[in-house]
């Protein structure tokens, strides 16, 4: 593929409210991860909460995509000069020639959620006001990014599970590549819920404790929620295009199981086999891979048995999940820019929380922060219905 | 812009009237009226049998129109990529969920859990046909059928790949169906090539418009294109029906609309 540029991004976690505390905090190697206190769930978990998401609602103008995952959205579009560096973009290309592509998995279903508990006991209706194009609908945190950010081209979500927002990133380079826009607004965006959080526990796949991938007691993941974002142009002859490039991206799907990978990670293999060629490297070339690194067992092994088989035991990777928390259909934009942050801060982030790494997984899973001079790193992101997404990032020159 | 096109090779659909794709074009055509009748999903084809017991609507619907349209071209999907457009997924799991989340016990049942995800029917179509090739599963709200076709003619173009678009809607039960009124459910899928070949039916060329979406002539027709966003399809599946296709104009967001010359190959 043509590489691309990823002329602005920001990503506001539990590890942090923008680029200069979330590089502050993978600096501190500190995460996020607290006991749930979130809405009324009862559930014995750590979650990775964004404080102050709901402090202040959406300007009125938006009033009908008020729920907590665009308040997120909106939270993280002021931080960075994100969204001055989309105007100056749309004003260069024309809004129409600037594309939106995004990942949720469960955009505003919180907003549902609690509609369900103020149905009219007689009528079973929902109450007053609620929202189904605003908040509930998939597609609610596209058309309220298109407008926030005064867009007028293509807008989508890809809603593919816990691979959603690594795939936003391959969409939307093929439209460039197409030529049916010039940019593209790429990112993820998912807020806690009661689905998520009750759902992971009914599948017995979440810890009681903060997460620790790769660690030999793993016993799980930790929900976090996050929004991620990019502004993705063609690297040449952009002017002012940063240091960080898109170069390669690979998917593919396991067809084995709704929510289990095959356990030799094939799936993931064949994903990041393709990425490797769209990049035209070879293993050797990658210096960092964040793992998906969910922290269940399974997932794992699956995940570091496909690594081992493509790029070898030795490079060095780590999941920075026990941060942030896997942030599900966010998790692919927030590693990417982690990843971003890497290159430009030439580092390696440590995988926090994991205390003695499963010696039955053939990686060299990095436990403390590395300096080094990254040039391509790696990323993957799976998801349930066997949905497997590789990017690879690099540094320009 | 590099010209957006592709050949379509196969063609499968199920709706409210529509049992598959043939009995779908003679009506379109008009060799025959088109009779009300609520649409009937088949058992899910393919499935092994742990799998068959936890599928809903959306997966019956969507293996029944894929399965239709790469049969019709003699294609394995093993290795086709597929798109899957959809503006609500499964609406009768969400309810369940929500019910569930709103009473006092809270316990989710990991099967209701697994197929909530966007990407259910995909995950299960992977199962069923063993296609490992990637496949992505979007939304647009009323633009998804638009959005499909623009990712899937993105991959024709730059992957140089068959791709299989398959889009499709089906009803919410109360209380979610009075704010999402879905009448039925309705799906349509597309096998597009990168080339022509001898199972081409017709060549699609895209481009952007700002001509008002064509609209069905059948009065109750032109409702299910309007209150099915699966359905916003038909006026091309109009064009496709009849033997010499010109251009179509179909919904997409807001000020946008995508204009598809249609030329027939035979």
């Amino acid at each position: 593929m043509n590489p691309l540029a990823l002329t602005s991004f920001t990503a506001t976690s539990a590890i942090g409210c923008g680029l200069e505390a979330t590089r502050a905090s993978l600096r501190a190697q500190r995460s996020g991860l607290a006991p749930c206190r979130f809405e009324t769930v009862s559930l014995d978990t750590c979650v990775g909460e964004v404080p102050g998401v709901d402090r202040s609602g959406l300007p009125r103008e938006f009033a009908e995509f008020e729920c907590r995952n665009n308040r997120l959205a909106w939270l993280a579009l002021a931080q960075d000069g994100f969204t001055a560096q989309v105007a100056a973009s749309a004003a260069r290309y024309g809004a129409s020639r600037v594309g939106v592509f995004l990942g949720t998995s469960t955009s505003g279903i919180l907003e549902t959620e609690l509609a369900y508990r103020r149905r009219d006991p007689q009528t079973g209706a929902l109450p007053e006001g609620f929202s189904y194009h605003g908040a509930h609908n998939t597609f609610s945190l596209a058309a309220f990014v298109q407008r926030a950010l005064r867009l007028a081209g293509p807008a989508v979500v890809i809603s593919c599970a816990c691979s959603s927002s690594a795939k936003v990133f391959a969409s939307a380079a093929r439209a460039i590549e197409a030529g049916l826009i010039d940019a593209a607004v790429v990112g993820g965006v998912d807020s806690l819920c009661l689905t998520t959080l009750y759902g992971f526990h009914a599948l017995q796949l979440v810890s009681r404790t903060p997460c620790r991938p790769f660690d030999a007691a793993r016993d799980g993941i930790s929900i976090g929620e996050a929004a991620a974002f990019a502004l993705l142009e063609r690297a040449e002859g952009t002017t002012n295009a940063g240091s960080v490039r898109l170069v390669g991206t690979g998917e593919s799907s396991d067809a084995y199981h709704m929510s289990a990978p095959p356990p030799d990670g094939r799936g993931a293999r064949a994903a990041m086999l393709q990425a490797l060629a769209a990049a035209r490297l070879e293993p050797p070339d990658i210096g960092y891979i964040n793992f998906h690194g969910t922290g269940t067992p399974s997932n794992d092994a699956a995940e570091g048995a496909a690594v081992a088989s493509v790029l070898g035991a030795e490079v060095p990777g780590s999941s920075t999940k026990g941060a942030t928390g896997h942030t599900l259909g966010a998790a692919g934009a927030l590693e990417a820019v982690i990843c971003a942050l890497a290159l430009e801060g030439e580092f390696m982030p440590a995988g926090v929380n994991t205390k003695q790494v499963d010696p039955a997984l053939p990686v060299t899973y990095l436990r403390e922060n590395r300096r080094a001079r990254l040039t391509r790193v790696m990323s993957n992101s799976f998801g349930f219905g066997g949905s497997n997404c590789c990017l690879i990032l690099a540094r320009a020159g | 812009m590099r010209a957006l096109s592709a050949w379509i090779e196969g063609v499968g659909v199920l709706g409210p009237g529509f049992p598959d794709w043939p009995a779908a074009a003679r009506v379109l055509s008009g060799g025959a009226p088109w009779e009300a009748a609520a649409t009937v999903l088949p058992p899910p084809a393919c499935l092994p049998s742990a799998e068959r017991r936890r599928t809903g609507p959306v997966v019956r619907l969507t293996l029944a129109v894929g399965l239709e349209a790469v049969r019709s071209a003699a294609v394995d999907p093993a290795k086709v990529p597929a798109v899957f457009a959809s503006s609500g997924g499964d609406g009768q799991n969400c309810h369940e969920i929500c019910e569930t989340l709103a009473s006092a016990a809270r316990e989710l049942s990991p099967t209701r859990f697994h197929n909530s995800v966007h990407n259910a029917p995909a995950g299960y179509w992977g199962i069923a046909t063993g296609c490992t090739a990637a496949a992505n599963s979007l939304c647009a709200y009323d633009a998804s059928f638009g959005a499909g076709l623009i990712e899937a003619l993105c991959q024709v173009a730059i992957e140089r790949t068959r791709v299989l678009l398959i889009a499709y809607d089906t009803s919410y039960p109360q209380p979610m169906h009075t704010v999402r009124p879905i009448p039925d459910a309705f799906g349509v899928a597309l096998l597009l090539a990168p080339m022509a070949s001898d199972a081409a039916l017709a060549r699609l060329e895209f481009a952007w418009s700002e001509a008002a979406a064509d609209r069905m002539a059948d009065p109750a027709l032109e409702h299910l294109r309007s209150a099915i966003p699966a359905a916003r399809s038909l006026p091309l599946l109009a064009q496709l029906a009849r033997a010499r296709p010109t251009g179509v104009v179909i919904d997409y967001l807001d000020g946008k609309r995508i204009a598809l010359e249609v030329a027939a190959c035979h």
